[in-house]
């Protein structure tokens, strides 16, 4: 049984542009140019604002099953946040139609409605109110939502002395008690401290376990790999791919973000040695910046050699976005025999395997080095923070029950566990 | 809960929802809970609280009885002049405090409305209930009023839950077409204190209806408080004053067109709010 089938839906929006202002009627004051306009007949008085038609949502169909968790995944823009307005009856699309099967709760922000004088008791009653719960349910979850926001002491204290965390704590905590047969949340999860992120996942995940319907929005995609057994994918307003979580995610992180995963240097001395590309290739060989945690890639190097280079090394170092060196590695590392590079054009590329460099963001060094002819060995061509690349969560080992367990690498190793006799 | 029916909504543009009018029993205790939070806030952080209550209607009764009574000599049909005033002060300032409450009520909760679905009428509605508070409290300064001048007011009194009524459908018909109106366009927000300025002066509120001279009557009437106000003073003062039924009867009317216009209106472009506002 479809608990939300959308068909066409559609949603447009009319945006106004203007013209910049002149200098002349930054001084005189739009309105004074307006009157001025409108007393000269000989400028005619055809407006300098016009409109222009933005569709937020187009085409867009899809049906989500009772009892299924769905994700939406999408960069900024692309509609997401429009279409969970739309199902959740906040605006009205322009065209197409949905049906929804069931009680409906949706978040889109937590602590909505939230009052600064009124204490937290009474926060949670008109709260709760908001989000369409009747008196005797808060009353019956008040004690559940006053432990889960961990508040208990500042009850009576109006919300407006609260710090932001535990202001945050009881937004969430109210949202959390909610019984609907239908969830659709927006992005809540990226409030409060990494504790309570965790607990609030902890429970979403709770909640999704019984026979509710969650439709999830969110760029955390380790949340939504964890929470969610399909995905929707949007971009520009439309649907671009539906799906099981894991496959869209990997199509929507190997295009979605900005760059590319290859950047243009062309650093070094131009009569010795140059280098010309840095990249990052996914497991499939195509360049990207965003890179699956429990996949390998590769850093890859394009560089130009001008005059023989002996006792050579391409070295690449990997630094945290803090700047601290997580490893260097050379492409002389696995060979016994000096290596020489003659004049001409390379491409090296080095295997970062799986489930090795943690998730994060990290940034590249590289160099070559190499002794021309009688002089000292030395660095010839230097890229420094030439590349930044990402490594992303998609599910792995370690996320399965947090969302990252830190440190700079994530290594799967072996263990050994026995219970002994008492 | 899986066992029940489930209720189907569908979602398309244009669909005046059917579910309405169920939404609404089904959002009633948020109804009650925005009218609760509007009068716990009203006067958190002030010194005096609740007195500003009991201190407006007064100071403002005293001020119309020195100019209207004691410096204007206007006739009060030989009741004492501030009762007069009280009686038609009491449906004012619920009608205008209603007004301006009520019709920025909806800008002032942007938030909940681009973050959540309720019908939206519930945000002005509450508002009116808020300022029900202040009319009970200026009952009470009107009885001791009463006390005071020794004056007995009569059966017509029971009749006041009728105007009271009245004056709220008026306050919350206007305020469906500003609110609504105020959402889209900024302008009213800046109308409404000079509406309720006028309003003052237009309406019978320092004066007894009877000064107005019998062939503006039935123009006069067209402002709906004039219908409501002399009701008040009918209900509260008795037969001394003139009470003129067909302005109270187009009073009536005129209220009526102008809360189901409203509510109409409202309903229309409610679903927008959220991308206006």
């Amino acid at each position: 049984m479809n608990a939300i089938s959308v068909e066409n839906l559609g949603k447009k929006y009319l945006i106004r542009h203007q013209k910049e202002p002149s200098e002349l009627s930054d001084v005189l004051g739009v309105s004074a140019r307006r009157i001025v306009k409108r007393l000269n007949p000989f400028v005619s008085s055809k407006r300098s604002a016009y409109r222009e038609d933005f569709w937020a949502l187009r085409n867009v169909c899809f049906n989500i099953l009772e009892g299924e968790r769905v994700g939406i995944i999408g960069r900024n823009g692309s509609g997401k946040s429009t279409l969970l307005k739309i199902l959740s009856r906040i605006t009205e699309p322009t065209e197409g139609r949905a049906r929804i099967r069931g009680r409906v709760a949706s978040l889109l922000e937590v602590g909505t409605g939230f009052h600064p004088e009124l204490t937290g008791r009474e926060n949670i009653y008109l709260n709760g109110a908001i989000l369409g719960m009747s008196k005797s349910e808060i009353k019956k979850r008040f004690d559940e939502i006053v432990s889960f926001a961990e508040i208990e002491k500042f009850l009576d204290t109006p919300v407006k002395r609260y710090s932001s965390g535990m202001y945050v704590r009881l937004a969430f905590a109210v949202a959390a008690h909610l019984e609907p047969e239908i969830l659709m949340v927006d992005e809540v999860l990226a409030v409060g401290d990494v504790q309570f992120q965790k607990k609030c996942l902890g429970k979403m995940g709770e909640i999704g376990q019984g026979s509710r319907t969650i439709l999830f929005v969110s760029h955390n995609m380790a949340a939504i790999s964890k929470l969610c057994n399909r995905s929707i994918w949007l971009d520009l307003g439309k649907v671009k791919q539906v799906g099981d979580t894991e496959s869209v995610i990997s199509m929507y992180l190997s295009q979605g973000e900005s760059t590319s995963g290859l950047a243009k240097c062309n650093l070094g001395n131009k009569d010795i040695a140059i280098i010309r590309e840095v990249g990052t290739l996914d497991s499939n060989g195509s360049f990207q910046a965003n890179l699956a945690v429990n996949k390998d890639f590769y850093i890859w190097i394009k560089c130009t050699i001008m005059q023989k280079l002996s006792m050579a090394q391409i070295a690449v170092t990997v630094l945290s976005i803090n700047g601290t060196a997580v490893f260097v590695s050379t492409h002389t590392d696995t060979k016994e025999e000096e290596q020489v590079l003659l004049p001409g054009t390379y491409t090296a590329k080095v295997r970062i395997p799986a489930n090795f460099l943690n998730v994060g963001m990290y940034t590249l060094n590289v160099r070559i080095f190499g002794q021309l002819d009688t002089h000292m060995r030395a660095s010839h061509a230097n890229a420094f923070q030439v590349l930044t690349f990402r490594v992303e969560e998609t599910g792995s080992v370690a996320s399965r029950y947090s969302d990252s367990r830190g440190g700079v690498v994530t290594p799967i190793l072996e263990w050994e566990i026995q219970q002994h006799p008492n | 809960m899986n066992t029940s029916i489930k209720r189907e909504i569908v979602i398309e543009p244009g669909s005046a929802s059917k579910q309405y009018w169920r939404d609404l029993w089904f959002y009633r205790e948020l109804f009650y809970f925005l009218a609760w939070r509007d009068i716990l806030v009203r006067y958190k952080q002030t010194v005096i609280g609740i007195a500003w209550s009991i201190v407006r209607p007064v100071i403002t009764m005293i001020i119309f009885t020195l100019v209207f009574g004691k410096l204007a000599k206007l006739p009060s049909g030989g009741v004492p002049y501030p009762i007069l005033v009280f009686a038609g002060l009491l449906p004012w300032q619920f009608f205008s405090a209603s007004l301006t409450a009520s019709s920025n009520s909806l800008v002032a909760n942007a938030n909940m409305i681009s973050k959540v679905y309720f019908p939206r009428i519930i945000v002005p509605a509450s508002r009116i209930i808020v300022n029900l508070v202040d009319f009970v409290i200026s009952i009470l300064i009107l009885a001791l009023l009463m006390v005071w001048y020794k004056f007995v007011p009569d059966w017509r009194i029971m009749s006041i839950p009728v105007f009271l009524t009245l004056a709220m459908f008026a306050s919350l018909g206007c305020s469906l077409w500003l609110g609504a109106l105020n959402v889209k366009y900024r302008d009213i927000s800046h109308l409404i204190p000079f509406i309720v300025q006028l309003g003052l002066y237009v309406s019978p509120v320092g004066f007894s209806s009877s000064i107005v001279p019998e062939k503006w009557r039935l123009l006069y009437s067209l402002n709906p408080m004039v219908g409501v106000i002399d009701g008040f003073r009918w209900a509260i003062i008795g037969d001394n004053v003139y009470f003129y039924l067909p302005g109270v009867l187009i009073s009536l009317a005129l209220t009526f067109v102008v809360f189901i216009s409203g509510l109409k209106h409202f309903r229309k472009t409610e679903r927008t709010f959220a991308d206006y506002i």
